[in-house]
């Protein structure tokens, strides 16, 4: 009688958890809001070009080549100049202290070699800790500084060319030479709120049942475990269809995040992604025995996923053992999927094996999560 | 099947310490059992034993036939089990707590069932109401009818009448002997002596052990108590010297009278005899189902076993 799957039964347990989770009005709300309210912040960051930088000025000269490049590059709106020292070991101070984002060192001997056509030289040094603030500066810097030099110097066109090309802007990027990109973020940001939310909620399935007493009698009705985890679970996909649908419109609209690849294999993506998620969750909810062990343990995975997935830091820039751990994390096989997908236009065929990664996840936390669930109350 | 609860020498321990210590229990098909015994002694724990909700450290049985180890999963779907605190949805309205329990049951057509439950219940007008919103007693006869809808053959209640009003109360035993006349079983814990007394047969259980099964007739001539009722004037001052007085177990007054029990008759009827009688009727009164209960609390675990 109750052996098998009845799909009558799991009618019966999806409408209980989705009328459940309209009426838990402050739940119902997080799920909505964390996206939108990560989003808008992390949002911020990234599309806050940041401009008027404090600067430090490295110069011995007063020539007016020097002085041309510097009003080029406040010029730009990027650099305010606001330090003007000596001494390289003076604007060091003032760099690690973080009085200033950028030092510029215009040698002695760049007049001179301007004229001279002998490869004048400027570096730029710009505290990448933060690289959404220091991409947008640099990346004008090349032209900028060339043209600067083009309008003090109008020599013949030849001439200028030649300049052009000897120019010899040095940019070290210090503290993060990696750099993220942007673009990077957002898709990653994705991957980080799905994780957050669906995994937290989720974790609560069944602790919610065993803290309010309701357990007993779900325990006592014929229900397999089968159904309960499905009856449980597949709501929350809806939610994720949800959030997933606002965070991309959003990286469309607001941040204008390139998208190259097919919406079809993103979305297929992500469903195997979110489905390993809720089932992740459910897994914690057979293991803790309060809600508060449940909001625990998400954490626990939480953390390592921002870390070590390649969100925050470089995965190819972590040691060996916390790639390891990396590789342990939907997120990290994710974000490799949604980054080729969305910033590389990656067909099917090369993002498979993250699809095989993720459906790995998938099978691994059900099939524990089942073999976890306990029929009795012992 | 000759008895549809036929368990042995069933133990649950917790941390090492046996809760429920080898208790049997055999119910007949159509009987109420009552199932007593004072807070903490075990029921709860026997009776999710033979739901299948706990497993037994030791003992054997059969539940409707099935097995208690083997078999609890089809035990489970078949008996219906009213669980002692209110474990429905109290964020769900009483109409979808009783859908989802006619659906996961498969209850053709569900509209027809819960429509006919809510009749019954007398909730038609409130259907839509949270459940949580019900006062107790309204909650307990929410989760009664809950587990009664599918029909099921043997019903396992922990204490379903806790916090209902007397008229409620009379109706619901009404019931309960209606269906077991149809041939349900009932197996139901409760605290309440009139319910007790309205039972087939009880069991009595403290501190896990099983003290005295059988009808309450049985169980009260087995206590072999002696019983006196005192009436007169000062019966505090009469209460105070009988009060552990040689043969004298229980004294309580009840009303304008008091009764004395004990379970030497001849030492009983000494101490009697010795009361200054001017002003009291003493006369040989009818041990009643209490006072079996309250000296069998009384009695230390090693004196009972
Ligand atoms: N999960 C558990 N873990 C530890 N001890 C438990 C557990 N469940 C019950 N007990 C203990 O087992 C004993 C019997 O409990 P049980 O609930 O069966 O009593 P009961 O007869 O139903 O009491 P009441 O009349 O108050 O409902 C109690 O001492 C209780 O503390
Ligand atoms: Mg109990």
């Amino acid at each position: 009688m109750i052996a098998g799957f009845s799909f009558h039964r799991l009618y019966a347990l999806l409408d209980k958890e989705s009328i459940q989770m309209r009426r838990d009005r402050i739940t119902f709300g997080m799920m909505l809001g964390i996206p939108l309210l990560l989003l808008v912040l992390f949002g911020y960051a990234i599309n806050n070009d940041p401009k008027h930088l404090p600067t430090a000025l490295v110069t011995t000269s007063q020539d007016h080549y020097t002085r041309a490049m510097v009003t080029a590059l406040e010029m730009t709106g990027y650099y305010h100049f606001n330090h003007i020292v000596e001494s390289a070991e003076e604007a060091e101070r003032l760099f690690e202290k973080g009085d200033v984002s950028f030092v510029v060192t215009i040698p002695s001997d760049f007049a001179r070699r301007v004229q001279r056509n002998d490869h004048p030289r400027i570096l730029i040094e710009a505290d990448a800790t933060d690289p959404s603030v220091a991409s947008g500066a640099i990346s004008t810097l090349g032209t900028v500084a060339a043209q600067a030099l083009l309008r003090e110097q109008p020599a013949a066109a030849e001439a200028a060319e030649a300049m052009q090309g000897q120019l010899e802007v040095i940019v070290h990027k210090r503290y993060n030479p990696e750099g993220i990109t942007q673009y990077n973020v957002v898709p990653g940001l994705l991957g980080v709120i799905l994780q957050m939310t669906m995994v937290m909620m989720t974790s609560m399935a069944l602790t919610r049942e065993l803290e309010r007493g309701t357990m007993e009698n779900l325990l006592s009705l014929p229900a397999t475990p089968l159904e309960i985890m499905l009856g449980k679970i597949l709501p929350y996909l809806i939610v994720g269809a949800v959030q997933v649908g606002v965070i991309l419109v959003a990286a469309k609209l607001l941040f204008s995040v390139p998208f190259v690849g097919g919406l079809g294999l993103l979305l297929a993506g992500v469903l195997i992604f979110v489905l390993a998620l809720v089932l992740l969750g459910y897994l914690i909810s057979t293991m803790a025995r309060t809600q508060m062990q449940a909001m625990q343990l998400a954490f626990f995975f939480f953390l390592p996923s921002i870390l070590l997935s390649g969100f925050i830091f470089p995965f190819r820039g972590m040691p060996g053992w916390a790639q390891l751990v990396g590789e342990l994390l939907p997120l990290t096989h994710f974000l490799r999927m949604v980054r080729a997908i969305m910033l590389k236009g990656a067909t099917f065929d090369t993002v498979a094996n993250h699809f095989g990664a993720l459906l790995l996840f998938v099978f691994a936390f059900a099939g524990i999560a089942l073999l976890r669930f306990r029929r009795t109350l012992d | 099947m000759d008895h549809v609860i036929d368990v042995r020498g069933m133990v649950k321990r917790y941390s090492g310490r046996a809760v429920v210590d080898h208790v049997s229990i055999k119910v007949a098909e159509g009987e109420i059992s009552g199932f007593l015994g004072p807070n903490g002694s075990g029921k709860t724990t026997t009776i999710r034993m033979m739901c299948g909700l706990l497993t037994p450290d030791e003992g054997e049985g059969t539940v409707l036939g099935l097995d208690v180890r083997k078999d609890s999963r089809r035990i489970r779907s078949q008996v219906g089990y009213m669980t002692q605190r209110f474990s429905f949805y109290e964020d769900l309205s009483i109409e979808e707590n009783l859908n989802f329990v006619a659906r996961l049951y498969d209850l053709h057509p569900v509209r027809d069932h819960v429509r006919d439950t809510l009749e019954d219940l007398g909730l038609t007008a409130r259907r839509r109401q949270l459940a949580g919103q019900l006062s107790g007693g309204w909650k307990q006869r929410l989760a009664l009818a809950a587990c009664v809808m599918h029909k099921p053959k043997l019903l396992l209640l922990d204490e379903p009448t806790a916090g209902v009003d007397p008229k409620a109360r009379r109706e619901f035993w009404d019931e309960i002997h209606e269906r077991a006349a149809g041939g349900m079983t009932v197996l139901v814990s409760t605290h309440y002596m009139d319910e007790a007394e309205r039972c087939h047969r009880i069991h009595y259980i403290s501190h896990g052990t099983l003290l005295a099964s059988g009808t309450v007739d049985e169980v009260v001539s087995e206590a072999a108590l002696t019983t006196y009722v005192i009436e007169g004037p000062d019966l505090a001052d009469v209460m105070a010297q009988l009060t552990g007085a040689p043969g004298v177990d229980q004294v309580a007054p009840f009303g304008t009278t008091l009764h004395v029990v004990g379970r030497d008759a001849d030492l009983l009827g000494e101490t009697i005899g010795k009361l200054a009688t001017d002003g009291f009727t003493v006369r040989p009164g009818v041990t009643s189902l209490e006072d079996v209960f309250i000296q069998l609390m009384a009695e230390p675990r090693e004196t009972a076993a």
